[in-house]
């Protein structure tokens, strides 16, 4: 059985490996200006988690093959190295591998989050709800009108709660069911929840960001091609969790200016 | 093989009656080791729990809608009660230390301070009632604002170790009434660490209230 | 052959009549078992939950046949509705992580076999004993309820975020009644647990048997006490989260909710709370809390893997050392699962951190797993092959754990089912594999039987080939971004992988169903199992020098003296190639 157990962990490790090293689940294209970053470093993650996946389970492998099904007289063996090994092993391997990582990994989070997007980035507000995104573009005079709760009225399609009859800054605020962004622009997009926690998440721009109630939260990204790409809500907010998306439509920047003209009227 | 030794005497430090058993200086057997390891981890999660509530409010502390409010005036006094209550437990603790026998001078000297104690952990219950009603007297209720939220809180479950403590005295001072024959220190001694860290808790508490509140 | 001294005082009297024996015992060897039986209860409905959501996963409009008994508004006409999926995925994250993964390798295993490997009477308090499993049980009660109330149970899944767990029926079905059923059942079991913890630590530091140094002890006693030690501080922090989840839903405070949510078109009344707040006291719980689930499993799987190796690990005492800062890392860790939380993203890094670093003592526990495999004579029984199964999954759920330590990789990762197959890997298999190991090894010890090898071994490949077949695609699943806690894929980039789902249903069926081979074994071979002996296995801990099933206070009237650490293998024994630790005799080595 020892033989046996020691082939099915052959078989385990290498059709594990088989989807990866095939690329059989391709990652998006990435239409961002930062997600290269991220690409690299899962990639440089897979690579070492595989060598030691792999060669995990073909030592566990080899182990059951040799020292099964032996003689009760059998001498007994200890690894060369003992435990000491061991110790030094993990810490050499996993210590400078895992502070490699740590370290130099951090360039794309650090992209993400720690540079401030630039003064003449897109503003956009987005809002989440149950069960749906609306986004909000501030308009020529590029102010946003206040949002009031109380004046919340999805029948009249005022998500946001504006006011434009007392809020002058609110009547030229563009809302739409989908995020329309110019190509190699720079977008801010705040984030605000209307009731519960949700999550941004576009595969393809390697980025995702929880709406905290209460919270006024922003991630700023550069969408480099253009077309439709689906938004997708990644923290549960309930019952229609599965359902709650809208599209990122990415267009070239006279369409944007088409498309924002005609939003206007 | 095994090896045979004389039974041992019981070496669970005890008080005896008049006629009863004759005590043995501490030992220390291990079912007494263990419940003094018990009070101190019981102490130990007691602690993780109320630092728990503590961040919870040093949080909230942090958003724009953090009153203040005023701290009712019977908390000092209810504090100088549980503090007192802290005296005379130990007054009580000293007096049974030097107990041999139920009937003798120590051991009553040492239910007087007892019956001290518990009258004083019953009155800071009351007091902490009272204050609660100063509170609401005040406009502030459970939910009023996050401030008065984390006052009721912090000081019910306070309250509620404090009843524990209460009733593992009047179970003390029933098994000290002399129609037992035997009584077991560590349960008293037991008893003395919880209290007295239910009183330094309350010192914290009394002093977070007073400058976060 | 067995040394003892003699200690006074029986921590508690012989039991009488049967509520006393059966029901309401003292005994920790009852109340082991009866956490492992509340535990089997739950793992089946557990099972059977996940069996429904994987079949409503890739059959969303399928009529499951009495399903609408269960719940006429979850699942009319046997249809389930996307909330009452919701509902079944929270019941199985609840019930599988505190009902099984905290109740069976730790409160039952624990508590049977604790007091005897330190050769102890029984736990230090009895009757706190007592209590916490009845408390436990009552917590499960609760829960259970859930079930049966109209509103069904909660939707918020077993992390029950606020604010959507705090503002009541605004927040969908199951969010009234259900949530707050949710919370007094999570409270009630943190205080059960914390009577349970403190049970064991303070057994553990002051009954040992004279000559049981802690260093003395066995792997899988340390185990239960390091994971005692963290359990302590980590119930004691999600209590006051739940209390004040409670005060939040019923008492009009604003602890986790913050002002101006509209929620069902009706504002909320409720101004100030932080939603974060509650994610960070319940993540301080609710990752310690992962490695109480998988700490035990590590201990019993090593005392499993010495015996059928018949040689020591490489070194013991690194193993408890590795242990101890596993549990340690464990409180520096829990804003790893709050990455894109919008907490500070510099938290973020200084999370990671230590998040990585925890992999460095669960590397050398594995290495010194396999080195010591090296030179053995290693004997598959269907114990040992859930211990050294239990290597292979932990290295597969560990390393993704890896990915997602990163906080650049869960930018991408976080919320897909790349999290879900890592999170199933190490909890719900290689855990379960320490229960199932503890299960078929002690099972003669409990009961004075054998189960049955054959269909013990069947049960171990099915189980084994089946669950890398249900969650090794997971992760593939994750990398190309599906979803997690979603009834059903209606995403575009969804369609050309459902048939995976399909393919992960249909392995999850045939791998539940093998499950039953295992209740089958363990029911039938209670009664009419073959006859073991006290020592079947020639293992050297002190639960193998007593008759099996144990005497109610273990070692009778005597007290074992120890005189070894527990693992004397490859010696020259009167017995065979090993020496018990409470034998006098001295070791001679094999000479080889």
């Amino acid at each position: 059985m020892g033989k046996f157990f020691a082939v099915v962990l052959v078989l385990v490790a290498v059709l594990s490996a088989y989807p990866i090293i095939g690329n059989y689940f391709p990652l998006p294209e990435d239409i961002s200006t930062h997600g290269h970053l991220i690409d690299s470093q899962l990639h440089d993650t897979m690579l070492e988690a595989g060598v030691a996946f792999i060669g995990a389970q073909l030592v566990l492998a080899y182990f059951l093959f040799a020292f099964t099904g032996r003689k009760s007289d059998a001498p007994l063996k200890n690894f060369p190295g003992g435990a000491k090994l061991m110790v030094i092993a993990a810490f050499l391997l996993v210590g400078t591998e895992v502070l490699a990582l740590g370290a130099f990994g951090q360039k794309a989070w650090a992209t993400v989050y720690f540079t401030a997007p630039k003064a003449d980035a897109l503003q956009i507000q987005s809002q989440a709800e149950q069960f749906a995104f609306y986004f909000r573009y501030p308009g020529p005079d590029g102010k946003f009108g206040a949002i009031h709760p109380d004046k919340i009225d999805e029948g009249n399609q005022n998500y946001f709660g504006l006011d434009p009859a007392n809020d002058v800054d609110a009547r030229d605020d563009i809302v739409s069911g989908e995020l329309v962004v110019p190509v190699n622009r720079e977008v801010n997009l705040m984030l605000h929840a209307k009731d519960f926690g949700h999550s941004f998440y576009v595969r393809e721009l390697r980025i995702q960001q929880d709406f905290v109630p209460g919270l006024d939260l922003a991630v700023h990204f550069t969408a480099t091609k253009v077309g439709k790409y689906e938004i997708v809500c990644t923290q549960l907010c309930g019952l229609g969790h599965y359902n709650m998306k809208a599209y990122l439509n990415v267009k070239s920047q006279d369409d944007y200016d088409k498309w924002l003209k005609e939003q206007s009227q | 093989m095994a090896s045979t030794v004389a039974p041992a005497v019981q070496s669970a430090p005890r008080l005896g009656s008049r006629n009863g058993a004759v005590p043995v200086s501490f030992v220390g057997s291990s079912a007494d080791r263990a419940s003094r390891s018990g009070i101190w981890v019981g102490i130990f999660a007691i602690s993780m729990s109320f630092a728990a509530f503590s961040s919870a409010l040093f949080v909230r502390q942090g958003t724009p809608d953090w009153t203040h409010i005023v701290m009712p005036s019977v908390l000092y006094l209810n504090t100088l009660l549980l503090l007192a209550s802290g005296v005379t437990l130990e007054i009580s603790r000293r007096s049974l230390t030097a107990a041999t026998l139920i009937e003798s001078d120590h051991a009553r000297r040492a239910r007087i301070w007892l019956l001290a104690t518990f009258a004083l952990g019953i009155a800071f219950c009351a007091g902490q009632y009272i204050a609660w009603q100063q509170l609401r007297a005040a406009g502030f209720y459970l939910a009023t604002n996050p401030n008065s939220s984390f006052f009721y809180v912090l000081t019910f479950i306070h309250v509620l170790h404090v009843l524990v403590g209460v009733a593992a005295i009047v179970y003390l001072l029933g098994r000290l009434m002399a129609s037992h024959s035997t009584f077991r220190r560590s349960l008293f001694e037991n008893t003395a660490v919880y209290w007295h860290f239910i009183g330094v808790l309350w010192i914290y508490l009394f002093l977070l209230c007073l400058v976060k509140l | 052959m067995h040394e003892t001294s003699v200690e006074p005082v029986h921590v508690h009297a012989p039991p009488q009549g049967f509520w006393r024996k059966h029901v309401f015992s003292l005994d920790h060897k009852v109340i082991g078992k009866q956490y492992y039986a509340l535990a089997l209860v739950a793992v089946f409905t557990g099972m059977f939950l996940s069996w429904l959501m994987r079949i409503h996963m890739v059959w969303p409009d399928a009529k499951i046949h009495g399903l609408e008994l269960l719940s006429k508004n979850g699942a009319p006409g046997g249809v389930m509705t996307p909330e009452y999926y919701l509902s079944l995925l929270t019941m199985h994250g609840t019930l599988m992580v505190f009902f099984v993964l905290t109740n069976a390798p730790f409160a039952a295993f624990g508590n049977y076999f604790l007091p005897i490997q330190i050769g102890a009477e029984d736990m230090a308090f009895p009757r706190f004993n007592m209590m916490s499993f009845w408390t436990t049980f009552l917590a499960w009660f609760v829960l259970m309820l859930a079930f049966v109330i109209p509103d069904g149970p909660p939707i918020a899944g077993w992390t029950e975020y606020t604010p959507l767990s705090a503002v009541g029926r605004d927040a969908g079905p199951g969010m009234q009644w259900g949530a707050s059923l949710w919370g007094i059942s999570i409270a009630i079991f943190c205080i059960a647990s914390l009577l349970g913890a403190l049970n064991f630590i303070a057994t553990t530091l002051d009954l040992r048997a004279k000559g049981m140094t802690l260093m003395r002890m066995p792997l899988c006693t340390w185990a239960w006490f390091i994971t005692s030690c963290i359990a302590l501080l980590a119930f004691a922090v999600l209590l006051p989260a739940c209390i004040l989840l409670i005060l939040d839903r019923h008492a009009g405070t604003s602890f986790f909710i913050p002002g101006g949510l509209v929620a069902s078109d009706r504002l909320q009344p409720h101004s100030g709370g932080s939603p974060l707040l509650w994610q960070h006291l319940f993540w301080f719980f609710g990752h310690p809390e992962v490695y109480i689930a998988i700490l035990p499993s590590m201990g019993i799987v090593s005392h499993i893997l010495i015996n059928s190796m018949r040689k020591p690990l490489l070194s013991a005492k690194v193993v408890i050392y590795s242990m101890m800062s596993i549990g340690f890392l464990s409180y520096m860790v829990w804003g790893h699962h709050m990455f894109v939380s919008g907490m500070n993203p510099l938290s973020s890094l200084t999370f990671s951190f230590p998040t990585l670093t925890i992999t460095i003592p669960a590397t050398i526990l594995t290495l010194i797993w396999l080195g010591s495999l090296y030179g053995a004579r290693i004997q598959l029984t269907s114990a040992s092959l859930f211990a050294i199964g239990f290597i292979s999954m932990f290295v597969s759920g560990g390393i993704s754990g890896f990915f997602l330590a990163q906080p650049s990789l869960d930018i991408y990762l976080h919320g897909t089912y790349f999290v879900v197959g890592h999170f199933h890997m190490v909890m719900g298999v290689a855990s379960l594999f320490g229960v199932f190991a503890g299960t078929y090894f002690w099972f003669p010890k409990m009961t004075g039987r054998y189960m049955n090898e054959t269909i013990g071994k069947l049960h171990f490949w099915i189980t084994f080939i089946g669950t890398y077949l249900i969650f090794m695609p997971m992760h593939y699943l994750g990398l190309i971004g599906n979803v997690r806690r979603y009834q059903s894929f209606v995403d575009d980039y969804m369609s050309p992988y459902l048939w995976l789902h399909k393919d992960m249903t249909v392995a999850a069926l045939i791998t539940g169903a093998a499950q039953f081979l295992f209740l089958y074994n363990v029911i039938y071979s209670r009664f009419k199992g073959a006859p073991a002996p006290e020592n079947p296995w020639n293992c050297t801990s002190l639960e193998w020098s007593i008759p099996s099933p144990p005497p109610w206070n273990n070692f009778g009237d005597r007290h074992p003296i120890v005189y070894h650490d527990p693992y004397q293998y490859g010696v020259k024994g009167s017995q065979g190639d090993f020496v018990m630790q409470d034998s006098p005799e001295q070791i001679i080595a094999s000479g080889d």
